[in-house]
């Protein structure tokens, strides 16, 4: 394993935590760099994927499946996070839904200037919506992706996970 | 064209035990019911998201009937949706799409196209395997029976008449009955699942 791999956030761990956690549904909008855990969750048997084409359908989805009692986890990108802000406002805000959106950071960098726009908005439109969020961005940062969960359950909000360096750990 | 509560009245004899999302008929339908706590009348939390909340919630409890009043408006600001619903195929899945060709809640302008669009067989397109479309309240009451004993996913296109508001919203009549939060409560309740 080279040194990157070794740091990054690995696609069996995230599926460790969600099945730790008991999800049931994940719904989600794929990007380029989730195709390992799309894998993965394909086969994993426990676990109902439900595509999307357009992230905000991913919170109707998931607020009348926690009303219907199941687990969802939502796993978008922050581009699509973005466009989905009325849904979030009405679907999971204004239901009170307990969810967690794992949320892709695309154009997430600790290594010079930020340069993509999506970057540089995506935690001023979670403070904008008064959404708590755990960045997490290697193995090591796993457990914080179970405190987000608790934090759901307790609280009855949607709480998102930024996952930087856009799951880079999964392209080998 | 018929009016929207003449088609959730000639609903409500072959209702049974299905959860009922009303969507835009909430209005009509908070007073047409007989089986309030398994009704999902939301008002609008944010438009365009009924199709979606109504799939998520048919997912979740496959053993009863899902049957979701849909309007025009909220569908085309979610053509996409259609083609989840189809590859999720969910068998307790009713969508009526209620089409006035305007958003009557904010004036009666017409949605783009109005005269031009044809919901069935978008639905068909996008992998629906059964839609129909009426005009006359007289043939949908025939064939509803019908429509409810198959399985779904089924897309019924209902031609309504606009009941236009104008009023400024802060200024209209309240039908809801109860909170968002009381209405999933007592859905909860009836379905027998635990508070999250």
């Amino acid at each position: 394993m080279n040194e990157a791999a070794s740091v990054a956030l690995s696609p069996e761990t995230v599926l460790a935590q969600m099945k730790q956690n008991g999800v049931t549904d994940v719904v989600w909008l794929p990007d380029s760099e989730t195709n390992w855990l799309y894998l993965l969750m394909q086969a994993e048997p426990s676990l109902r994927l439900i595509g999307v084409n357009r992230e905000g359908h991913a919170c109707s989805i998931a607020a009348g499946l926690a009303a219907g009692g199941r687990k969802p986890l939502i796993l978008i990108q922050n581009t699509g996070m973005m466009e989905s802000g009325d849904s979030i406002r009405g679907w999971l805000l204004g239901l009170n839904v307990p969810v967690v959106m794992m949320v892709g950071y695309r154009g997430w960098t600790r290594h010079g200037i930020t340069t993509d726009t999506a970057a540089t908005y995506t935690e001023r439109f979670l403070m904008a919506f008064g959404l708590d969020y755990y960045l997490v961005e290697s193995d090591a940062d796993a457990p914080r992706i179970t405190v987000a969960f608790e934090e759901a359950a307790r609280t009855k909000r949607p709480v998102v996970v930024l996952v930087g360096d856009e799951y880079h750990g999964f392209n080998r | 064209m018929m009016r929207i509560a003449e088609a959730l009245e000639a609903f409500r004899a072959y209702r049974e035990a299905a959860i009922v999302v009303p969507g835009r008929g909430g209005r009509y339908w908070v007073e047409q019911t007989d089986r309030p706590e398994l009704d999902v009348p939301l008002g609008d939390p944010a438009m365009g998201g009924h199709a979606g909340f109504a799939l998520g919630l048919a997912l979740a409890r496959p053993e009863r009937k899902l049957v979701l009043f849909d309007s025009e408006g909220d569908i085309l600001m979610s053509l996409g949706m259609l083609a989840t619903i189809a590859e999720q195929a969910p068998a307790n899945f009713y969508h009526f799409l209620l089409d006035n060709e305007c958003y009557a809640t904010t004036g009666g302008q017409p949605v783009p196209n109005a005269k031009n669009l044809a919901y069935d067989r978008m639905a068909l397109a996008a992998g629906y395997p059964r839609a129909h479309a009426f005009d006359e309240i007289a043939d949908f009451a025939r064939e509803l029976p019908a429509i409810l004993q198959r399985s779904g996913p089924v897309l019924v296109w209902l031609k309504v008449y606009p009941e236009v508001e104008n009023a400024p919203i802060g200024r209209r009549r309240r039908w809801q009955t109860r909170s968002r939060d009381q209405v999933l409560a007592d859905l909860r309740g009836a379905l027998g699942v635990p508070a999250p």
